[in-house]
């Protein structure tokens, strides 16, 4: 081509520029949990985003009305399945305030504890996650390992390591096991030390800085207008947590600091987080040492018998000294001896089972089993309705219920701790950036199963 | 200069394998699975675990997600599965290249689980077939992993296409 | 009687249909066409200072009536106090107002109880199933819809 016939280009031409769709999920990597985030891109700012929930919708409130009152426990489980126990004992609460039950302080001792664990997982998950999707790997790792020990720890006394179903109407399930508060001092050891660890890699890590500092800013007055609490108010500026402003279970009986934000943005999110992880491993330390050793110790350690031998021994009359005698269990019932179940549940017969070994050895503790297990009898809460509130790792969880005078729940509603978040949300992204979206989903903590319920 | 090549070991020049292309292929291909992990609900806590430093996943050469189907060998369908996602399990599927297989994590993707009602699948084979079904509410990390080594077993034994 | 309860019903004497404190949780039972003025009451009264809409759930008493209640919670962050107001609404013409011109929380809260029980919320912008798919027929949390009635988009019903 010869100089003379190139075409000169006297101006640029003019471009058509249009606004881009960016489809973001709803089986994403970084979007943990199902969710789908429409975009409405121009060039790489977010102009507008709408975001579709809805994805794990497994009917729990229609399911409760299909249960009992206890039956409805393993549902709870899994509407914030990263901190079960929380929401079994938030439903729990929700049910005793109806009834008007009083737990025993063992039984508030022990929830305060396997709450503050909870917590714990929680914060290690979201923390761990969102470093993760922001590429700081190791954080990750060391998260999940102390994660992964809490479980161990969680599972020695509930028996599962996730949906522990653990909450009891009118207390918890069992009793705490001999080694467990040694035990989950060494884990704590652990836990503050990774946790310090992960303090150095990421607090001061100009990356994680840059990537979430001023992203992602929510004022505290718009928060409040959406409904927002939990560490995303706190974020904001506003000191508000459930566990000083209603004190519930044992929350007034231990110290603990409330760390807030300045900007409401990720960072002070990420920083409200990690602080709050100190504070529950400073609230389980302090109900150590005041839960002591309570139930563990019986006064006169009971004499064991199988179950088998002692109906036998009945049948045959040798009945002298038999009442004495208490039937052994076997080991996935470790916890719920006589003197045990009534150190951790309400001394209700209308909503307490006898404890195992009563049901095995003598009629009333039979029957007192039977009527409580029975459709349409057991647990009955007078007609009436109820909210209570927690404080979840991601905000107030309400559960309002509604009681018909049945063995069942007449309604059962959750009201999720990151559901108000999630619907800020398409206001929190919009004039950021594409890759910033990430980055704040991360900070939400949704949690699927409690946003859909 | 002059270089003689020594050879020893196994491969050397004296020793040979012989096998069936098949069993070599599968014996390959079980050691390096790609999963694609459809994480939905609360099976995703343990799969978080079985995939870090404890349970660590990597021994048995499953450890490297891959989130685009295309380049996925093994569908991880980890959660309950609700009516209103069903048709984006299917289209994964649908886009993962052959060989593919499916593993069902958990047992609400087996049966539903205790999640009878009017928005749950009751089993994610009603929509896609399902190679391996893991039970658990969630699968206890170990009993996961013992779902992997028969999945691992399942490949080695199959009629390899290539 | 509580507090805020006695504050809104002396403004309030004609909204008001009952008023309880059972367990503690102050609530008040008003007419529908009552809710736009009490909320924004509330919410302004330097002594009630209802700033978070905490919640809005529906409730379905089949075979009564009005058969459905929407329930709202409301929260003061500065009083650290709570107040339920709970709104009968009839079968035949399930429609309030939505509060989303003082709360915009009420957004997806009211697409809920639309969702989930057909309450209509007169004035939402965006008033569309949240939960539940397009197609899905019926509002599963009412009390006559079959607890297993699939739908589904792909696969059988079974």
């Amino acid at each position: 081509m010869t100089k003379e016939n190139h075409p000169v280009r006297t101006s640029r031409p003019k471009r058509k520029t249009q606004e881009m769709y960016l489809n973001i999920g709803p089986s994403h990597p970084a979007m943990h949990g199902i969710i789908r985030i429409i975009t409405e891109l121009e060039g790489e700012t977010v102009k507008k985003a709408e975001i579709e929930i809805g994805y794990l919708h497994r009917a729990f409130e229609k399911d409760s009305e299909q249960v009992s009152w206890n039956g409805v426990m393993p549902y709870t489980d899994r509407l914030n399945y990263v901190s079960p126990l929380i929401n079994n004992f938030g439903y729990c609460m929700a049910v005793e305030k109806l009834m008007g039950l009083q737990v025993p302080e063992r039984g508030l001792y022990i929830r305060t504890i396997m709450s503050e664990i909870s917590r714990l997982v929680d914060h290690l998950t979201c923390v761990g996650a969102s470093a993760m999707e922001l590429g700081a790997f190791t954080a990750f790792l060391y998260l999940m390992q102390i994660r992964d020990e809490l479980y161990e720890l969680i599972e020695d006394v509930t028996g599962a390591r996730i949906t522990n179903s653990f909450g009891r109407v009118g207390g918890v399930r069992a009793d705490l096991t001999a080694d467990f508060i040694p035990k989950s001092r060494e884990k704590f050891k652990t836990a503050h030390r990774l946790i310090k660890e992960v303090d150095k890699l990421l607090t001061n890590n100009r990356i994680f800085y840059d990537r979430t500092r001023g992203i992602g800013i929510i004022s505290a007055e718009d928060a409040q207008d959406w409904g927002i609490t939990g560490p995303w108010l706190r974020s904001t500026g506003v000191a508000h947590d459930l566990r000083e402003a209603e004190p519930y279970m044992m929350y007034d009986r231990v110290q603990f600091d409330i760390p807030y934000g300045e900007y409401g943005d990720n960072y002070d999110r990420y920083m409200v987080r990690m602080e709050e992880m100190r504070q529950s491993l400073r609230i389980c330390e302090q109900c150590f040492d005041q839960i002591g050793e309570g139930s563990l110790s019986a006064d006169i350690p009971p004499e064991y018998m199988e179950s088998a031998d002692l109906v036998d021994t009945a049948k045959s009359m040798k009945t002298a000294g038999l009442i004495d005698k208490e039937a052994a269990l076997c080991p996935n019932l470790r916890g719920q001896e006589k003197h045990q179940i009534a150190a951790v549940s309400a001394a209700s017969k209308a909503s307490t089972l006898p404890p195992k070994a009563q049901c095995y050895s003598n009629i009333e503790g039979l029957m007192n089993h039977f009527m409580l297990v029975m459709d349409n009898w057991g647990v009955r809460p007078p007609m009436g309705e109820a909210y209570a509130a927690i404080e979840a790792p991601n905000g107030e969880l309400g559960f309002y219920v509604v009681s018909d005078g049945r063995g069942k729940p007449y309604r059962v509603r959750c009201h999720p701790p990151c559901f108000p978040i999630m619907n800020a949300l398409a206001d929190v992204l919009q004039d950021g950036m594409v890759a910033d979206i990430i980055a704040t989903f991360g900070s939400v903590n949704m949690i699927g199963g409690e946003l859909d319920r | 200069m002059g270089l003689r090549k020594t050879v020893t070991g196994i491969f050397g020049q004296e020793s040979f394998v012989t096998t069936r292309l098949d069993s070599a292929i599968g014996w390959a291909r079980k050691y390096s699975l790609f999963l694609y992990p459809f994480v939905t609900a609360c099976c995703g806590m343990e799969y978080m675990s079985i995939s870090c430093a404890h349970y660590d996943l990597d021994r048995f050469g499953a450890a490297l997600p891959r989130f685009s189907p295309r380049q996925a060998d093994v569908l991880m369908v980890v959660g309950t599965i609700s009516h209103k996602i069903a048709p984006v399990l299917h289209r994964i599927y649908e886009q993962m290249t052959e060989p593919k297989w499916v593993v069902a994590f958990g047992v609400c993707t087996c049966t539903g689980g205790f999640y009878d009602n009017y928005a749950t699948v009751q089993g994610i084979d009603t929509i896609i077939p399902v190679d391996i079904y893991i039970p658990g509410c969630p699968p206890n990390p170990h009993t996961f992993l013992q779902g992997l080594m028969m999945l691992q077993e399942k490949i080695q034994k199959q009629k390899q296409e290539y | 009687m509580g507090k805020a309860t006695e504050i809104i019903r002396e403004k309030f004497t004609e909204f008001i249909l009952d008023h309880h404190e059972n367990g503690g949780d102050e609530t008040v039972i008003i007419k529908p066409e009552g809710l736009l003025k009490v909320a924004k009451f509330i919410k302004t009264h330097p002594e009630l200072d209802f700033n978070i809409l905490m919640d809005i759930a529906g409730v379905d008493y089949l075979g009564r009536e009005p058969r459905f209640e929407v329930v709202y919670h409301f929260y003061s962050m500065r009083r650290k106090a709570r107040l339920r107001i709970k709104l009968p609404v009839s079968e035949t013409d399930p429609e309030v107002d939505t509060l989303t011109v003082y709360w915009k929380g009420a957004d997806w809260y009211e697409r809920e109880v639309w969702d989930m029980f057909g309450v209509r919320f007169r004035g939402h912008p965006n008033l569309k199933r949240i939960l539940m798919y397009d197609g899905f027929e019926g509002h599963p949390l009412r009390k006559d819809y079959p607890f297993n009635k699939r739908q589904p988009r792909i696969g059988p019903i079974n």
